[in-house]
């Protein structure tokens, strides 16, 4: 009390640095706020028209159940991973182990992850349409969907094991090679076992967005309410399941009940990965 | 034996850091052969300057598209860029620890939130709140840029909040020991330094809310024509290609093609702009 009642002393005098601590102050309220907002509503919404019919095997346009799509959601994680951690992990290993500084080529690869980062998702479910729907002749195919959404989360891997492997103290390198152990036995035994909680942070980060994501799956992995039988059919996740929905217009109730399933998981998942990241840095 | 695999190795490592390279050659040949032989049969000015988009007579304008989404993206820097900006400098310099535990993760959870589900509540909330008030259909440009505002808001604070905290604290102290209040010594002393890292962080916005599609799809009326007022609806760039990519044929579909063209080549400006400041600020 007598520390605030000072300090109104002083802002007597500077009356304008009031108003910007309680601007600030607002404002900041105002943010939290509105993610209050948001999440509580659709919970509250949400969490009533959670049925059990939402999650029956089949969908058909008696009951559109969610049910193929969060499975179809499970795959199309999977089968990105597949394709994007080991790219974006060798491309990172290269990066800090093998390539010398002011290397050309290190910089060539800097400019295009940063380009491929800032590449809205409706330009890569077009490139994904053109390349494997159409050069390819595959149509909407399930492995076409991955592999776009694999080049889109690509940038975001090779960032966070970029970051892991770095952090990794010299020391563990120099005493590796002291022993006679090569450079692949280094990298594979002591390096990496030591930046994987890292790598799984960026994984996780990139699961959430795959989860989350609609405009690059919607021309490249097509929107048909089946698990695929194989990875040259198409299927649709979660989240364009839920834009199916809304489009067509008739079924709000499994939209609100489609959103509670998408966002919670796509949460869990963020969660997980911050968790990982303070794991790692407490020690 | 051993040599051998080291050696192969090495080149599996390459070629790897070399897929992200391939993917935009890829990216840009296709885009470009498939998108530029539309706008050379339509013409460029009748395609970047035509006011109309009418696919069935063969007419495609993009110029309502084009303003719309600088209309929408403007809409939504006047939203948050205010508030990111006054956020972020309250989380790095003012808040007590407490508080930061609250307000960090919610910004977290902010950025996690998937924009089919931004573009949701979008629907079911503003868009009926915006019906009571202003009257329509509450489908606006002014819904589309209250959302899109919202959303930008985790990219500008988190990149603003880290380039605030990377000024060296002897600024600060100093301004302090002028007798300035610690408010002046941040936004006089400690600010200036973190400019170009703010200004990169706004731009990434920019570039978010330029490319975003299935939120603003959902708010924003889609109607393809030059808004005349905040309550008209709008068609963004964006919009026009998922709302008609899935029936679209031949030259139609290589206008919408080539509308991702554009749009592409917006965010490339954008995010070397973007670069160039990151630069400057190290």
């Amino acid at each position: 009390m007598e520390k605030l009642k000072k300090r109104m002393e002083v802002y007597k005098y500077h009356p304008f640095s009031l108003v910007l601590r309680l601007l600030m102050v607002i404002v900041t309220i105002f943010t939290v706020g509105i993610t209050v907002c948001l999440v509580g509503y659709i919970l509250i919404k949400g969490i009533p028209n959670l049925t059990l019919d939402q999650f029956a095997w089949e969908y058909n346009t008696d009951n559109v159940s969610m049910m193929p799509a969060i499975i179809n959601t499970v795959l199309m994680v999977i089968l990105v991973l597949i394709f994007a951690v080991p790219v974006g992990v060798g491309a990172a290993i290269y990066l800090v182990e093998y390539a010398k500084k002011g290397n050309k080529l290190v910089k060539i690869v800097r400019v295009t992850t940063e380009t491929l980062q800032g590449i809205p998702s409706i330009v890569y479910g077009l490139f994904g349409y053109l390349f494997f729907a159409v050069f390819f002749g595959w149509g909407y195919t399930f492995l076409g969907g991955a592999l776009t959404l694999a080049i889109m989360i690509l940038p975001l891997i090779m960032r966070t094991t970029e970051e892991a492997l770095l952090s990794v103290p010299d020391s563990f390198r120099e005493g590796s090679f002291g022993l006679g152990a090569g450079k692949l036995r280094t990298i594979f035994r002591i390096i990496l076992p030591s930046a994987i909680p890292g790598i799984v942070a960026g994984v996780i980060l990139g699961i959430g967005r795959v989860v989350g994501e609609t405009a690059a799956l919607m021309f490249t992995a097509g929107t048909i309410a089946k698990v695929p039988g194989s990875l040259m059919d198409s299927g649709r996740t979660l989240a364009v399941h839920m834009y199916a929905l809304l489009s067509e217009g008739l079924y709000m109730d499994q939209a609100y009940a489609a959103a509670v399933v998408l966002m919670v998981l796509v949460l869990l998942i963020n969660a997980c990965s911050s968790w990982i990241a303070k794991k790692l840095t407490k020690g | 034996m051993k040599e051998a695999k080291e050696r192969i190795m090495q080149i599996v490592f390459l070629a790897t850091a070399c897929v992200s390279i391939l993917a935009v050659i890829l990216i840009c040949v296709f885009m470009f052969a498939n998108g530029i032989p539309a706008i050379g049969e339509i013409g460029i000015f009748k395609f970047l300057l035509g006011t109309q988009w009418k696919p069935n007579n063969g007419l495609y304008g993009i110029l309502p598209m084009i303003i719309g989404s600088i209309y929408v993206t403007v809409g939504a820097i006047i939203v948050g860029v205010p508030i990111g900006f006054f956020t972020a400098v309250y989380m790095a310099k003012f808040c007590d620890p407490k508080t930061y535990k609250i307000v960090k993760p919610a910004i977290d959870l902010m950025a996690g939130i998937p924009s089919i589900v931004y573009g949701f509540f979008g629907l079911v909330v503003i868009v009926p709140l915006m019906q009571k008030i202003f009257g329509g259909s509450g489908k606006s440009m002014l819904t589309a840029s209250i959302l899109l505002g919202i959303m930008i808001l985790p990219t500008i604070i988190s990149v603003a909040e880290s380039n605030i905290r990377a000024v060296p604290e002897s600024y600060y102290e100093g301004s302090l020991a002028l007798g300035a209040t610690p408010e002046r010594s941040v936004f006089s002393a400690v600010l200036p330094g973190a400019k170009s890292g703010i200004l990169a962080g706004i731009v990434l916005g920019i570039g978010r809310a330029i490319g975003e599609t299935m939120a603003v799809i959902m708010v924003a009326g889609n109607q393809p024509i030059i808004p005349k007022s905040l309550l008209y609806g709008v068609r963004t760039l964006t919009a026009n290609i998922v709302m008609e990519m899935g029936y679209a044929t031949d030259l139609h579909r290589e206008a919408l093609i080539a509308t991702a063209v554009v749009l592409f080549v917006l965010i490339l400006i954008l995010n070397s702009c973007c670069s160039a400041l990151q630069r400057r600020g190290n």
